[in-house]
C-alpha cells in the first residue's frame, strides 16, 4: 500500500501553497485596499500645529536636561512623605483586594458556582472592570476627601476586577479530575475548594497577586493627580511649581521602585511554579 | 451488597449513556466491566457514586438507595465508596501524604483537614498503606514527582483510606506499561482479598481482566451483553460486545501468559 517513494504520477506534478485565510479573491483584496485607504486617511486627519511643537521641542528638552540633575534635596521630605503614602497606599491595597477577590473569583467560576452567585460575581467584575482607576478616583475623592484614603478605596476596588476575572479564568480552566477525585472521598464543599481546586490555582494566584502589587504602585503614583493622595500628589506639585528637577527625582525614585518590584515579583513567580 | 435496578442515564445532549442497566454485587466480589470507548462503562461508575446524576433506576449500597440521598447523606455514602482514576487524579501540587490522607476528607471537619492536623490513627493508618503500597519513603514528594506506576499506587491508597466497602476503578491501568499495569491489577486485586471489598473494574485490556478477575460483565451501547466467569468467554461473546474480529488470538494469549505471569511473580 504506501511505500517510502512517491508513486510516480505524483513527481514534480503538483504544486502545493498554504491555503489562504480568506478564500474569495475579490473579497481579500478588496479588504487590502480598504485598509491602505483607511490607514492613509486616518493620517490625514492628524492636525499637527508645527509652530506649536517648536516651541514644546524646547520645554520638553528642559524637561529633560532636569533628569541630568535631579533634585533629592531640596523637598526630600515631601518626597519621602508621598513615597511612604504610597507605598502603604499599594500594600493596603492589594492585601483587601486579594482577600475581597477570592470569594468573588470563586463565585465567578461557572464550573464550581451555582448561576445565581456567578451572575452577581461576573457583574461585580464587569463593574470594576468597566471603570478606570482615574474615575473611580474621581468619584472617591468627591465622597472622603482629598488624601490617601480616597486613593486606597479606588485601588483595592480595582484589583477586585482584575485578579477575580483571571482567578476565575483560571478556576474554569483546572484540571476537572483532580477536583472529581477530591469530591469521590465524601468531602464537604470547602474541602473540596481547599484539597481540589486550591493547589491548582494557587501559583496563579501568587503570581497576579505580585504583579497587581506592581500595578497598585505605579498606579498610586497617578492617582495623586486627582487628588487622592501619594506620591502623584508630590509629583503633580512639584509640576505645578515647574520644579522639573524635583519631578525628575520623583520620577526616577518611581522607576526605581517598580524594577525593584519587578525583579522581586520574577523571583517569587518562578519560585511558587 | 451493591445492586442496580434499571439504572438509566441520558446526558443532556440526547445521548443514552445507560440503558436500564440492571446487576448485583455480593460482597467481595471483584468485577471487570469491558467494553468499546463509549459504551457507558465510565459513566456506570459515576452513577454509582453519583459524580454523574443518574436518569432513572436505582443503586443500593447496603440497602441504601444511593439515588436519593440528600447532599450531606450522600457524603457519607461516598466513604463507603473508594474510587480509584484513570491518569490517576491524583492532586499534583499536595504531596504524597496529603494526596492520601485527602482519602479521610469525608470524615474530618474543615479546619482539621485545612490545618492538616489529621487524627494521629489516620496519620498511622495512611503511613501502614503507603508502606504496604511500597511507597513510605515518597511521603513528603509532591504527587507530581512520582510514575505513573507510583500515582496510582498513591491513588490506590488513598481509596483505601477510606475504609470503604466498594472500590469504584475506572481504567486503574490506562496509561501504564503492560508490566506495571499488572502490578497495579494484581495489588488491587489482592487488597480486596485482604479486605473482603467488593470492586467494580472498568477495562479496556480483556486479556488482562481475564487474568484477575472472579466476573466479567460486558457493556455496549449501555446494556450489559455479558455477564459470566472470564473462562468462559468465547471469541463470539467479545464479538457480541465489541464487534467483529479475530478474538483467538486475545484468548489464547491470555492462557500463554498466565503460566509464564505465574512464574515470574516471585521475581517481581
Amino acid at each position: 500500500m504506501s511505500t517510502a517513494i512517491a508513486a510516480p504520477e505524483f513527481v514534480g506534478t503538483r504544486k502545493w501553497r498554504k491555503p489562504p485565510f480568506i478564500e474569495s479573491k475579490l473579497l481579500r483584496h478588496g479588504l487590502l485596499l480598504i485598509t491602505i485607504v483607511y490607514l492613509i486617511a486616518a493620517f490625514g486627519s492628524i492636525d499637527v500645529n508645527w509652530e506649536r511643537v517648536y516651541l514644546g521641542l524646547e520645554r520638553g528638552w528642559k524637561f529633560i536636561v532636569a533628569f541630568s540633575r535631579p533634585d533629592f534635596i531640596s523637598r526630600w521630605s515631601d518626597i519621602r512623605d508621598g513615597m511612604i503614602e504610597s507605598i502603604i497606599m499599594t500594600i493596603a491595597s492589594t492585601v483587601v483586594g486579594v482577600l475581597v477577590s477570592i470569594p468573588i473569583g470563586l463565585g465567578a467560576a461557572r464550573n464550581i458556582a451555582p448561576l445565581p452567585v456567578y451572575l452577581i460575581c461576573r457583574a461585580v467584575v464587569a463593574i470594576s472592570r468597566a471603570l478606570h482607576e482615574i474615575i473611580i478616583a474621581i468619584l472617591m475623592v468627591a465622597i472622603f476627601g482629598f488624601g490617601p484614603l480616597a486613593g486606597f478605596i479606588t485601588l483595592s476596588f480595582a484589583t477586585i476586577g482584575f485578579l477575580s476575572k483571571l482567578l476565575a479564568e483560571d478556576i474554569e480552566s483546572m484540571d476537572k479530575a483532580q477536583a472529581e477525585a477530591i469530591k469521590a472521598t465524601g468531602g464537604s464543599w470547602p474541602q473540596w475548594i481547599n484539597y481540589g481546586v486550591q493547589p491548582q490555582v494557587m501559583p496563579r494566584l501568587i503570581g497576579l497577586s505580585i504583579y497587581r502589587l506592581d500595578i497598585n504602585f505605579r498606579e498610586s503614583a497617578v492617582l495623586g493627580l486627582v487628588g487622592a493622595g501619594g506620591i502623584g500628589a508630590t509629583l503633580n506639585t512639584a509640576f505645578d511649581r515647574y520644579e522639573f528637577d524635583t519631578a525628575a527625582a520623583i520620577i526616577i525614585t518611581i522607576i526605581l521602585i517598580v524594577m525593584a518590584l519587578e525583579y522581586t515579583s520574577g523571583i517569587i513567580r518562578a519560585r511558587v511554579q | 451488597m451493591l445492586r442496580l435496578d434499571s439504572l438509566t442515564k441520558r446526558y443532556p445532549t440526547g445521548d443514552l449513556a445507560l440503558n436500564d442497566v440492571s446487576l448485583e454485587i455480593p460482597k467481595g466480589q471483584v468485577m471487570a466491566l469491558i467494553g468499546p470507548s463509549g459504551a457507558g462503562k465510565s459513566t456506570l461508575i459515576r452513577c454509582i457514586n453519583r459524580l454523574v446524576e443518574p436518569t432513572s433506576g436505582s443503586a443500593i449500597l447496603n440497602g441504601e438507595n444511593l439515588t436519593r440521598l440528600g447532599s450531606s447523606a450522600l457524603r457519607r455514602a461516598r466513604r463507603q465508596m473508594g474510587m480509584i482514576f484513570q491518569e490517576y487524579a491524583l492532586v499534583e501540587r499536595l504531596s504524597v501524604m496529603e494526596n492520601v490522607l485527602s482519602g479521610r476528607l469525608g470524615y474530618v471537619g474543615f479546619w482539621r483537614s485545612f490545618l492538616r492536623r489529621y487524627a494521629q490513627c489516620d496519620i498511622d493508618e495512611a503511613f501502614r498503606l503507603l508502606d504496604r503500597v511500597g511507597l513510605l519513603e515518597m511521603a513528603d514528594k509532591r504527587a507530581d514527582e512520582l510514575s505513573g506506576g507510583q500515582r496510582q499506587r498513591v491513588g490506590i491508597a488513598r481509596a483505601l483510606i477510606q475504609n470503604p466497602q466498594l472500590l469504584l476503578v475506572d481504567e486503574p491501568t490506562a496509561s501504564l506499561d503492560p508490566k506495571t499495569s499488572r502490578q497495579i491489577m494484581r495489588l488491587i486485586c489482592e487488597l480486596c482479598a485482604e479486605r473482603n471489598l467488593a470492586a467494580i473494574i472498568n477495562i479496556h485490556d480483556v486479556a488482562l481482566a481475564q487474568m484477575f478477575v472472579q466476573r466479567v460483565i460486558g457493556l455496549k451501547l449501555g446494556e450489559v451483553v455479558y455477564d459470566g466467569s472470564p473462562d468462559k468467554m468465547t471469541p463470539e461473546d467479545l464479538t457480541e460486545i465489541y464487534g467483529e474480529e479475530d478474538w483467538k488470538a486475545t484468548i489464547r494469549k491470555v492462557e500463554d501468559e498466565d503460566v509464564a505471569e505465574n512464574e515470574t511473580v516471585e521475581a517481581v
